[in-house]
């Protein structure tokens, strides 16, 4: 990966270009009516280094951030400010992740200064799943903020260049802000009233859960459009190929808010190549989601099937120097 | 209680009426706290709040209540405690990720939120919560809150009347005055 004039490797607390709140490549692409790609990076149970750069070596690529996520599904990873921290050294743009499960409104906060320092440009603010769902159940959720009032808070300091506390920020942190939605699952009548309430709280950008249910989606999209929030936030829809039909279902089983009809399990059921038929479906949903307006680019989350991303995104039509 | 917890969210409009009456009446009974003291009425009133509100809502003393912006649904039964939600890991059905034989305490809350008059409420982006508040009284919390609201604007009021007719109130010092007014003085004529 060539450190070319990407955005990401300006000076940390440099102010962004004008009409910009991060300068962020990601940014860049979005402001300019490009389809975004982002990429979820998997992180490693691991101290070494390489082990991050080896994940991020085939999204690099393609996408124009890596989300570094935080202990998603509440098991224990190389933590995302760790994979950041390393990510940003490459000159890399990054997607730092923020869950509100396991740190308090004080640690949250000094860690958004520590990361703004060493280049993240773009965060993403998250509830977080229950401690329950991960490898450590007995551990003390937290849940000081929620992603709502995580979202304000960034806001706060990046805008007004203040602690919670009131305290003032001599130098104040370029972010994009992001969160997350999650359009397909209950109570549907209400996401995209939530939207709004993000948006209202400061969100910049969204990156959705898993979409594998275009009617659903294409709902909420109606109803988001009414709401006007597409012209407020950039929507990023969540793909990602599916290995087989039993990966689905002990997805749907065990990971809070995924939903996946059951056209799309049968498909996989009845292939003869699941892992191919996964990849297929992956590419028929981005093309289906980049036609729905209102829809700014993709989140490709590839649990282990990092290796496919580029041809998949490839086939659907999207490539790095045509967009 | 549960059951009475969903029996309120359901009749939300009715317990709107219900929470801005006694609202009203708290704020407007603010000089007679100010004159007892808030400090000696908190024991007795968190008393009275924790039966009634734990008995309807569940209520878990957060001591800074925003169930009208809830759609009547204690956001504090939530098991992350999200003051504004729900959160993505909502289960099919509208039940809770972490406990999932209870309804999402935030799929109900936008639900009996569309029922009431200010169904624009739970639109508001709600701040976090301050545990030191843990165990008061949000009632006398929002009387005072109120009255100082109050008590503000009719400063502010005041101080815009004197700057106005400064020359008056120069020479005649009970014209629009600036000085603080004992309760008593000053409600006389409201009812």
């Amino acid at each position: 990966m060539s450190p070319d004039t990407a955005p990401d490797t300006i000076r940390p607390h440099e102010p962004p270009p004008e009409g910009m709140v991060s300068g962020s490549r990601l940014e860049q692409v979005l402001r300019a009516g490009q389809f975004a790609v982002t990429a979820e990076l998997n992180p490693p149970d691991s101290a070494d280094p390489e082990d991050v750069f080896a994940a991020a070596a085939p999204l690099a690529e393609v996408a124009d951030a890596l989300n570094a996520t935080d202990a998603s599904g509440a098991n224990c990873h190389m933590s995302s400010i760790g994979i950041c921290a390393l990510l940003t050294r490459r000159g890399l743009g990054t997607v730092y992740q923020i869950s509100c499960r396991d740190r308090n409104r004080i640690a949250i906060q000094g860690d958004v200064l520590g990361a703004a320092a060493m280049g993240v440009r773009n965060v993403l603010c998250l509830t977080g799943d229950d401690v329950g769902s991960g490898d450590q159940p007995g551990a003390k959720p937290v849940f000081d903020l929620d992603s709502v009032s995580l979202i304000r808070t960034i806001r706060t300091m990046r805008d007004t260049g203040e602690f919670l506390s009131g305290r003032k920020i001599t130098k104040r942190p370029h972010l994009f802000i992001g969160a997350a939605e999650n359009p397909c699952v209950d109570p549907l009548e209400w996401r995209p009233e939530r939207l709004a309430k993000k948006v209202a709280a400061g969100a910049d950008f969204i990156q959705t859960n898993y979409i594998f249910d275009i009617p659903r989606f294409t709902a909420f999209m109606a109803r988001v459009r009414d709401l006007g929030l597409d012209k407020q936030v950039y929507i990023l829809a969540g793909v990602g190929p599916l290995a087989s039909a039993k990966t689905a279902r002990w997805m749907r089983s065990n990971v809070p808010g995924i939903h996946i009809p059951d056209e799309i399990i049968a498909r996989l059921e009845g292939a003869k190549n699941p892992g191919e038929e996964g990849s297929r479906i992956c590419v028929e949903l981005i093309q289906q989601l980049r036609e729905i307006a209102g829809v700014a680019g993709v989140h490709v989350m590839a649990y282990r099937r990092e290796h496919l991303v580029a041809d998949i995104l490839r086939e659907a039509g999207i490539t790095r120097g045509q967009r | 209680m549960y059951s009475l917890r969903l029996f309120a969210i359901r009749h939300s409009r009715s317990f709107e009426r219900i929470y801005r009456a006694l609202e009203a009446t708290l704020v407007r009974l603010d000089p007679l706290f100010e004159r007892i003291g808030y400090a000696r009425l908190e024991r007795p009133t968190a008393f009275v709040e924790r039966s009634i509100k734990g008995l309807l809502f569940d209520c878990q003393m957060c001591g800074q209540c925003a169930l009208s912006s809830t759609g009547m649904s204690c956001p504090m039964s939530c098991p992350k405690q999200l003051r504004n939600g729900p959160c993505g890991g909502v289960r099919p059905g509208g039940f809770c990720e972490v406990k999932p034989n209870m309804r999402c305490v935030w799929a109900l809350a936008w639900d009996g939120a569309s029922r009431m008059q200010r169904s624009d409420r739970i639109r508001e982006v709600l701040p976090p919560v301050d545990r030191r508040l843990q165990g008061s009284s949000s009632w006398l919390r929002a009387s005072r809150e109120v009255a100082a609201r109050q008590r503000a604007k009719r400063d502010s009021e005041r101080a815009a009347l004197a700057r106005a007719f400064s020359e008056a109130r120069a020479i005649e010092p009970s014209t629009a005055p600036l000085a603080e007014e004992p309760t008593p003085a000053m409600n006389k004529g409201e009812h």
